[in-house]
């Protein structure tokens, strides 16, 4: 079984079965590290039409662990895409009537060049020897993309969670390409806490032997059991104590009784075991150290001398914040915040809390109040931007 | 049932002291009716703040620019002077700190409009003299232990506060019980006894 579930990680960090575009030696990616990126690539999915005035283009940045597949079919494990209950034809974020585009960030592992991606320098995998990545990076790379759709301005970026920090950082950085901007379940910084979380998840990466210090790839294996581990800790994270209650309880796994030892009695093992098993088939381990630093190094008011609200000065654009009212992960009071930050700076923003017991990963389900705020949201930026229904 | 009509003319009559294309921040802006109404006929930039989180969340569902927050505690956020108008719609009596909120509103704003229930009404007169009894009126349907409102004043009262300010009345206007605008030259002690709400324009 094991031989059978070796996958190619490095086919879809190299060729992946989305479009990808290439930027040579001329085009180098200023890394914030101090240093550059060359050659790399993004690999991104688009849906719908540009419009001729290329106002109708909506980013859409993906979370820790997504993909640029957040409307189709994910090619590795033939899921649906991560946010098909809100994005495609006729949906809320209706593809008919909006260019919607994701891209795989930098440091991630479908497509777009990161520590799975092949150095050019050496002719193996990047493991370690990529620099550091951060968001900022991330979204510098992303307007890379967009000058090559020849969009001037978007008309809306939006993401959760880790995407919500690019969402912020794209709001900051280029607040004249961003005509709407919608952070859902998300904050201006990483909290001590959060920190915390993921610094549990890289060490046990790094406590699986068949880590080799990032260079697994070159040992024929792969730290599957580190990185299951660290999905389970994480997921936790994501759901909330009232919904693994409401789901799992004490409920046992296909027993009557406790069998005293320490097989997945329990549904929530065995839940949380499947979460790590199936994690480790679609994600590369080093991938995950990246992606998980990026969001520890986010502060976005420490970038702007610790006041938060100068991140934002002058801005035009219009904003929309969501958070969820048992998300331990990003708590209300983290976009509450970043809401204070934004009035402070004179900025149109709209806040919606929404009661739900689901937690962190809410903003990826069929949440009925968050898909009514996104409509109202998208439904008047629309208007003010002379779009037609 | 004169409720829904007199608070429509108490919105027309702050809309009214409102110019096209304002910057507007609506504090307690409920269910969004006056912005929505801003917005359809002034075509303003209009922010709402909220105390109630159902209310907010209709509010961005219906396209309007609206935060979850409190008067108290939540206009200090705000910069000096970023709205031309700030609109204060029968909340005022139930701020914890009406002298502190109004304070802010004057800073906020280039102009505040403060609408409110006047407790100087004869009826509220006549209800505490010969029944003896908290008010209990269609306008102020709260019996005392539950009401929201905590810090009623008359449109006397009012005018006292505006002057320790140091804020100008640039316009007043009292509606009576039919929702009709008491005349303008009547004196300040027949519309506080025959003013149901009044709507003020200040300045600072």
């Amino acid at each position: 079984m094991a031989a059978l579930r070796v996958r190619k990680p490095n086919n879809e960090a190299d060729q992946p079965s989305s479009p990808v575009l290439r930027f040579g030696p001329d085009k180098p990616l200023k890394l914030d590290a101090g240093t550059l990126l060359s050659p790399f690539q993004i690999a991104y999915q688009t849906y719908g039409t540009l419009n001729d005035a290329r106002s109708n283009a909506i980013l859409v940045c993906h979370a820790l662990t997504g993909d640029q597949h957040v409307a189709s079919t994910n090619p590795v494990t033939g899921k649906p895409g991560w946010w098909e209950v809100l994005i495609g034809p006729g949906k809320i974020i209706d593809t008919n009537r909006f260019f919607v585009i994701c891209s795989n960030v930098i440091g991630g592992c479908l497509g777009s060049t990161g520590p799975a991606s092949t150095n050019p320098a050496t002719g193996k995998p990047y493991g370690l020897d990529l620099p550091i990545i951060t968001i900022r990076d991330m979204v510098r790379a992303q307007q890379m993309l967009i000058d090559h759709f020849g969009i001037e301005k978007l008309f809306c970026v939006l993401g959760g969670s880790m995407g919500g920090m690019q969402v912020l950082e794209w709001a900051s950085s280029y607040p004249e390409r961003v005509f709407s901007a919608l952070p859902i379940a998300t904050g201006a910084r990483h909290s001590s806490q959060n920190i915390a979380f993921h610094e549990v998840g890289r060490q046990a990466v790094m406590a699986d032997p068949d880590w080799h210090g990032g260079k697994y790839f070159e040992h024929g294996g792969r730290p599957e059991k580190g990185l299951a581990v660290a999905r389970m800790a994480a997921h936790i994270t994501y759901l909330s104590e009232a919904a693994l209650h409401r789901k799992f309880g004490r409920n046992l796994q296909d027993r009557e009784a406790l069998t005293f030892g320490f097989d997945a009695d329990f549904q929530i093992e065995s839940y949380l075991r499947h979460q790590g098993m199936t994690f480790v088939d679609r994600f590369d381990a080093n991938s995950y150290l990246y992606m998980t630093r990026s969001m520890d190094y986010f502060d976005l008011a420490a970038d702007h001398g610790g006041r938060l609200a100068d991140a934002f000065a002058g801005t035009k654009t219009r904003f929309c914040l969501v958070s969820f009212t048992s998300d331990w992960l990003f708590p209300t009071e983290e976009s509450r915040s970043i809401v204070h930050a934004l009035n402070a700076a004179g900025a149109s923003v709209s806040f919606v809390e929404i009661e739900t017991d689901r937690g962190h990963d809410a903003f990826l389900l069929d949440e009925p109040e968050l898909f009514a705020a996104i409509n109202g949201f998208i439904g008047s930026a629309a208007r003010a931007r002379g779009l037609s229904t | 049932m004169n409720v829904s009509r007199n608070q429509r003319v108490d919105l027309e009559v702050v809309a009214n002291l409102i110019p096209p294309q304002s910057r507007v921040l609506d504090v307690g802006s409920g269910d969004g009716s006056l912005l929505e109404l801003l917005q359809d006929t002034k075509q303003v930039d209009g922010r709402g703040l909220e105390l109630s989180q159902r209310g907010v969340n209709e509010c961005v569902a219906r396209g309007l620019s609206v935060i979850q927050g409190d008067a108290d505690k939540d206009l200090e956020f705000y910069p000096d002077k970023g709205f031309d108008f700030v609109v204060l719609s029968q909340t005022l009596q139930a701020t914890r700190n009406p002298k502190l909120v109004l304070d802010e509103l004057l800073r906020i704003g280039n102009r505040a409009i403060v609408s409110f229930p006047n407790f100087g009404h004869w009826r509220v007169r006549m209800s505490l003299f010969l029944n003896g009894r908290m008010p209990v009126t269609t306008d102020l349907p709260y019996s005392w232990y539950d009401t929201p409102n905590i810090h009623f004043c008359t449109i006397r009262d009012f005018v006292n506060l505006c002057d320790e300010l140091g804020a100008t009345v640039e316009k007043a206007t009292a509606l009576d019980a039919n929702g009709q605008k008491i005349g303008l030259s009547m004196p300040w002690w027949f519309w506080n006894f025959f003013g149901q709400q009044a709507v003020f324009l200040l300045t600072r």
